[in-house]
């Protein structure tokens, strides 16, 4: 399990190194100077062309990525050009904010989620089960900044209970958190539904009953344990994946997370964030699959002993996972 | 009789589906005794595995349903039960083994839990009891305690199908229905699991109806016989009466569908047609339209005629050779 776990991590190093190439490359395509952008437009061309010889941004491409490789390899991810502060300082600022969002969120949504499946599969084609699914299907339809504004309308504005935005105390967490817990809630509702009804049709739940099993127990311990290998999968590609995108919400809520510096520095052309940012926003996700990956070879011994083998091709899988992460961010 | 110890009587299943119904099993009536072997014998389809999950009670939910009769174990009503009291009787008094070893076993739960843990719900014992007992009954079955630990994918499949026969006879259940242990299995685990669970069910004097598909192994097991077809039961007696004396033209079409050693025929002699769609059954007898003995009156349904003491054959022209309905 170990030397899998560190077989996984040294196969992040080329994934992690094409990441960065594309990253570049796509960079250097996209319309726009950083020169301008910080100069201004009443600047002149001269001082201009002057401030990109002095950022090294007249040299060619591998020029430029090995300069970035070296930085990384000796732990320095650039400088922002517009605070002119080392990007991971104020990463590290940033990113306490993003993980609380996420890690609420998510836990709000599993605890959520769970049940509200369990209690539709288990009831299945009756009308509880029709109404949990269609509200599930309304959650997971509607686009998350509407329903962040609805809460805001109705609970800041209208009711005045909660701040609409900023996150100075603890209940300004209460809005952006359930904002983002209700689409993931109902992402995981239905997945698990879905699990259940699938783990339910199986033999084994009936040898289970067949034994005298409660109700209870065949659910709980025989069904659900075997449909939540899928459902970590989920829960863990969104916790990735928000890690780095949970944008809109941080927006709308003020909240000086990631997704906002991201967003501000491919305002600004601020090659260093994006690409810095994004190598590391990569990474985070890359290590939460091969923790949720972990996490299925506790729970299912099946796949454990697959690890013990380590027959599985698992760098193409994992590098296009990664891709994906990218893209979204 | 005063030592039956299951009395099926009247019963009758169906399922349900968006745009029909069918109609599994239709008014059997089937008697097991203490300490009996009984073959249930039939094609697919032809009701045998409903009838084991109407007895447990675990048919598919909502599908299934049993519409009419009585299931009498030991003086009560099995159908009458609620579900908490059934519990109770599921894996202690009755047990169940499963057609397919492959899936009947949880495959994220070691094997040792799944035996214990049938034995935990059945007795006030402590865990590190059960799990000793769980052990037992692995040596019993024939496979080595120390795979105590090990779960369903690391087994094959002769040795899966004994975990199951270990967890069913785990609480010494009195009935043990095997639907079709041995279908899954190769011809040399089939002989195996059969031998084991012939003496498991001498050393623990369990009654044991056998759902299958194979005459040679009811030849072998079982002291009475069940010939279902179409959802009901067209013969049944002693494994002499059916095998040496078979009456009902079905019977006697599978037993010559058999290959015989001794001829030299070349191919194979099936009953023609096709058992009747049981959503849409015939009325009168559901053999007919295959039968090559049919007359006329097998359009209205055929009594139950006893040829002989014990012997009882589902079909009108039983009569004629000198048997009395029923």
């Amino acid at each position: 399990m170990l030397r899998y776990i560190i077989k996984r991590l040294l196969l992040l190093i080329p994934v992690l190194l094409g990441i960065s190439l594309v990253v570049l490359i796509l960079i250097d395509f996209t319309p726009g100077d950083p020169a301008r952008m910080m100069l201004g437009a009443q600047a002149s061309q001269e001082q201009v062309d002057a401030l990109r010889e002095e950022l090294g941004l007249n040299d060619p491409l591998p020029v430029r990525y090995g300069r970035f490789l070296w930085g990384v390899v000796n732990g320095d991810f650039g400088t922002s050009l517009m605070t002119k502060r080392p990007v991971i300082d104020e990463m590290l600022e940033r990113f306490p904010y993003t993980l609380t969002l996420v890690t609420i969120g998510t836990i709000f949504s599993v605890f959520l989620g769970i049940p509200i499946g369990i209690y539709a599969a288990t009831r299945r084609h009756t009308w509880k089960d029709n109404a949990a699914i269609f509200f599930a299907l309304i959650a997971v339809s509607m686009p998350s900044f509407w329903f962040a504004l609805l809460l805001i309308r109705f609970f800041a504005v209208q009711l005045d209970w909660l701040p609409y935005a900023g996150v100075e105390t603890w209940r300004g967490w209460v809005l952006p958190c359930g904002a983002m817990a209700l689409g993931i809630s109902a992402l995981i509702a239905r997945q698990v539904r879905s699990d259940m009804l699938e783990v339910l049709r199986q033999d084994y739940i009936t040898t289970a009953r067949a034994k005298g099993l409660s109700e209870q127990k065949v659910t709980y311990r025989h069904a659900l344990k075997n449909a939540m290998i899928p459902v970590i999968m989920v829960i863990g590609g969104v916790f990735g994946s928000s890690l780095g995108g949970s944008l809109i919400t941080e927006m709308i809520f003020s909240i000086p997370g990631l997704g906002q510096y991201i967003m501000t520095a491919l305002n600004n052309r601020d090659y260093p964030v994006i690409q810095s940012g994004i190598l590391i926003i990569s990474t985070m996700f890359a290590i939460i699959i091969l923790i949720v990956d972990v996490i299925f070879a506790l729970v299912d011994p099946r796949i454990r002993s697959q690890y013990t083998k380590a027959k599985r091709k698992e760098g193409k899988q994992h590098g296009k996972q990664t891709e994906e992460a990218v893209e979204a961010a | 009789m005063a030592d039956t110890l299951l009395d099926i009587r009247n019963l009758a299943v169906q399922y349900q589906t968006d745009d029909a119904t069918i109609y599994a099993v239709n008014n059997i009536n089937l008697a097991i005794r203490q300490g009996e072997t009984i073959g249930i014998v039939g094609e697919t389809g032809a009701g045998k595995t409903t009838i084991a999950k109407s007895i447990m009670r675990i048919l598919p939910n909502p599908q299934g349903k049993i519409v009419s009769g009585e299931i009498r174990f030991k003086d009560q009503n099995l159908l009458d039960l609620p579900e908490k009291e059934m519990q109770k009787v599921r894996g202690n008094q009755i047990a169940m083994i499963f057609q397919d070893p492959m899936t009947a076993l949880n495959p994220i739960e070691t094997v040792g839990y799944q035996i214990a843990e049938a034995i935990r719900r059945h007795n006030k014992i402590t865990q590190a009891e059960a799990d000793r007992r769980a052990c037992d009954m692995l040596e019993t079955v024939g496979i080595p305690m120390d795979r105590f630990g090990e779960y369903p994918h690391q087994f094959s499949g002769g040795m899966k199908q004994r975990v199951v026969i270990a967890m069913a006879l785990a609480c010494n259940p009195e009935l043990l229905l095997a639907d079709e242990p041995t279908t899954a299995l190769d011809v040399t685990i089939q002989a195996q699991v059969l031998d084991m669970m012939r003496s498991l069910k001498e050393k623990f004097k369990t009654s044991v109806m056998l759902i299958t598909h194979d005459l040679g192994v009811v030849a072998e097991f079982c002291e009475t016989v069940a010939v279902t077809y179409s959802g009901e039961i067209v013969e049944r007696g002693t494994v002499e009466h059916i095998f040496d004396n078979p009456q009902h033209p079905y019977t006697l079409g599978l037993f010559g569908s058999l290959p015989k050693l001794d001829t030299k025929d070349r191919r194979l002699k099936p009953i023609k047609g096709m058992m009747p769609d049981p959503t849409n059954l015939p009325i009168g007898c559901r053999f007919r339209d295959r039968c090559p003995d049919a007359i006329e009156a097998c359009a209205a349904a055929p009594p139950d005629v006893e040829t002989e003491p014990g012997h009882i054959v589902k079909c009108v022209r039983a009569k004629e050779k000198g048997g009395a309905a029923v």
